[in-house]
């Protein structure tokens, strides 16, 4: 999906300079960050400028770079734990820092670890670009809502609160999207163990459906493991993370 | 006279045809829609999330299970961005063996739209006729991948496997005839290309069929002309794509406009409403089934001619041949690598996007060099589309509401995940 112009990110960086944290132009897609501060200004140039003319939002995701690079396979010298130290290893992104084996503490805030990524289209000129935004507050993670500028955002900020906590500033509607009906917790974060926190059945006693702490284990088939991997070094010039690190 | 006052309704999620388990709460006046709310996430099964927890491989099954009536373009969507990632590129008969399974698969999901939209409005027979042709294309599915729905067919690097040079044929049994069997049987003599082809020879005049059951027809065209129409402008700007896109007259199809594998070397056109109402989007989908047999066909005549590999020979990214592996040490090792651990994928983020029956799908992948995705985000395009429904619905009458769910196409896969 590489978009048509190659001189995209050129003009990008002429017309916002400074404000253009960082910006790339790898496999063929252009992607800049932005802070949240500028994001309103820089989405209605985005799309209404001749330049640009994305009149499209794609696609709005928010992202947790809270575990990212880590992998659950690493030792530094011979062990004699075998396949269980990627099994057994303490891994918020697996388990859960709230779980029974949640030991790993997330840097408290970096403001680099809740981010929500917009892909941009413009049918005009048949160019995408993908615009980033850090949320400055781990604790708080805020992004102003770009509802004015495009109303099919609507239901990708709904989406990307319910799942990631990221609060949208300016929606008007921002109620829980995909979870059920007074769900706890945002699950797509790292610290969200996937097994989730409560099962539900139905009790034949009490003649209702009921909510109780999950019974099953988590089961680690393939462990998680990052290889820097020589083959591809001078694929695309020297890899830098898209996250942190 | 009392007097009229507003009330809310529940639509769903137990309603034949709300298509699944969307729950509507619809706020009526009289019978007049005033707001919808579409509730929906009852099929939510955090796919992406899950896709997290396993190498990039083992999630290719899931893909199918989004969209479960196109499945294979879901597959194509997140196979082409990890390709994107690793930067390869499959061989040229696997692109057109995709192309045509992209097609046929649109044909799949616009005869299940056709049934089921048909179905909901009061149109039986069509439902009928569909399934009668989708069967056949089932049984293609089921001759390349050995599953009728949920293929797991692509791969990155290609596809699993070759096309079979033999139609699976019909057994007999007490409950079949020997003249049934016959005419069963009779296009399955040849090979999987052979039986594609006798469909892509009849599939236009089916077409035919469900175009006079009801083009024309007068209750038809009462509970679709003019409803939920869609400006383009406003069309864009609600994230619309595909069919519910060019319904409103945008001329944007990807295969067209970003070519992905061998779309630029086909020959085919896009269809365009003119309304932007759900007469137009149907006339634009009848059209596209037409389209997608003359690519397939397309493809079929290339395959024919060029045989050759349907996966990349790097075995790094593809498991050698059971063959090979039994020889060669260093395929053994190739392939315990790959069955344990996967491969790595180097760091970086790529969308890659699909023009699926529905509209764009595409799959958003952020990797951070491991086995397994950091971040996957599935841009589905039923989405956006159901999002509109309340600005859709407003001001139409509670039947239309049945109309318009049709006309949006909607499969909870791909909208909860």
């Amino acid at each position: 999906m590489s978009d048509a112009r190659d001189g995209l990110l050129e003009c990008l960086r002429d017309r916002f300079g400074e404000r253009i944290l960082a910006a790339h132009r790898k496999l063929g897609e252009t992607s800049i960050d932005v802070a949240a501060d500028d994001l309103l200004e820089i989405m209605t140039a985005l799309r209404d400028e001749e330049t640009f003319r994305f009149e499209q939002l794609t696609d709005l995701c928010g992202v947790d770079y809270a575990a990212y690079g880590q992998g659950e396979w690493i030792t530094e010298q011979a062990s004699n734990a075998g396949f269980s130290r990627g099994v057994r290893g303490n891994n918020f992104a697996r388990l859960g820092l709230t779980g029974i084996y949640g030991v790993d503490t997330i840097e408290t805030n970096t403001g680099r670890r809740f981010a929500a990524v917009y892909h941009l289209l413009s049918v005009t000129h048949n160019h995408r670009v993908r615009v980033r935004v850090y949320c400055s507050d781990d604790n708080f993670p805020v992004v102003p809502s770009v509802i004015d500028i495009w109303a099919g955002v609507n239901w990708f900020e709904r989406e990307a609160f319910d799942l990631y906590g990221i609060i949208f500033d300016g929606h008007p509607d921002l109620r829980r999207l995909l979870t059920d009906y007074g769900f706890i917790g945002h699950p797509f974060r790292k610290d969200f163990p996937l097994i989730g926190n409560v099962e539900v059945r139905y009790n034949e006693e009490k003649g209702r459906v009921v909510y109780e702490p999950v019974s099953i284990e988590p089961r680690v088939l393939v462990p998680r493991v990052v290889r820097h991997d020589s083959r591809y070094a001078d694929a695309d010039g020297p890899q830098e993370d898209a996250g942190r690190g | 006279m009392g007097d009229i006052r507003s009330y809310t309704m529940n639509f769903g999620p137990q309603h034949p045809a709300a298509h699944g388990v969307l729950r509507l709460v619809l706020e009526m006046e009289g019978e007049t829609i005033r707001r919808a709310d579409p509730h929906i996430g009852l099929l939510h099964r955090a796919t992406e999330k899950l896709a997290e927890s396993k190498p990039y491989n083992q999630s290719i099954g899931y893909m199918d299970r989004l969209d479960y009536v196109s499945m294979m373009c879901n597959e194509h969507g997140y196979v082409l961005a990890i390709e994107k990632l690793l930067g390869i590129q499959p061989p040229r008969r696997a692109q057109y063996i995709r192309v045509m399974f992209d097609e046929v698969t649109r044909i799949l999901n616009h005869l299940m739209w056709l049934g089921a939209h048909g179905l909901d409005v009061g149109a039986m027979t069509v439902f009928l006729y569909c399934f009668r042709e989708r069967e056949d294309l089932m049984d293609v599915y089921e001759a390349v991948s050995g599953a009728r729905m949920h293929a797991t067919y692509y791969r990155p690097g290609g596809v699993y496997r070759d096309l079979p040079e033999r139609m699976p044929q019909y057994d007999s049994s007490r409950f079949r005839s020997e003249q049934d069997m016959k005419h069963l049987n009779a296009a399955r003599q040849g090979s999987l290309l052979d039986f594609l082809e006798d469909f892509c020879n009849r599939f236009p005049a089916c077409v035919d069929d469900y175009e006079t059951l009801l083009t024309d027809n007068r209750i038809w065209k009462q509970r679709l002309v003019g409803i939920g129409v869609v400006t383009p402008e406003r069309a864009l700007e609600l994230g619309f794509t595909g069919p519910m896109l060019r319904g409103s007259g945008v001329e944007w199809d990807l295969r067209r406009k970003q070519p992905y594998e061998v779309y630029d070397e086909v020959d085919f056109e896009i269809p365009v409403g003119t309304n932007g109402d759900c007469y137009d989007r149907y006339l634009v989908r009848v059209e596209e089934m037409r389209q997608s047999c003359r690519i397939v066909k397309q493809c079929i005549d290339w395959l024919r001619k060029n045989p050759g590999p349907v996966m990349v020979d790097d075995h790094k990214v593809v498991p050698p041949t059971r063959e090979e592996m039994k020889d060669d040490m260093e395929s053994m090792i190739h392939h315990f690598k790959l069955f344990t651990e996967g491969y790595s994928v180097p760091p970086g983020e790529a969308y890659a996007a699909v023009e699926a029956p529905k509209g764009e799908f595409g799959c958003y992948i952020v990797s951070d060099g491991a086995n397994k995705p950091y971040r996957l985000k599935v841009r589905a395009p039923g989405f956006t589309h159901l999002a509109a429904m309340d600005e859709m619905a407003s001001g139409h009458m509670l039947a239309d509401v049945v109309a318009l769910i049709g006309t949006q196409d909607i499969v909870f896969g791909e909208i909860d995940r």
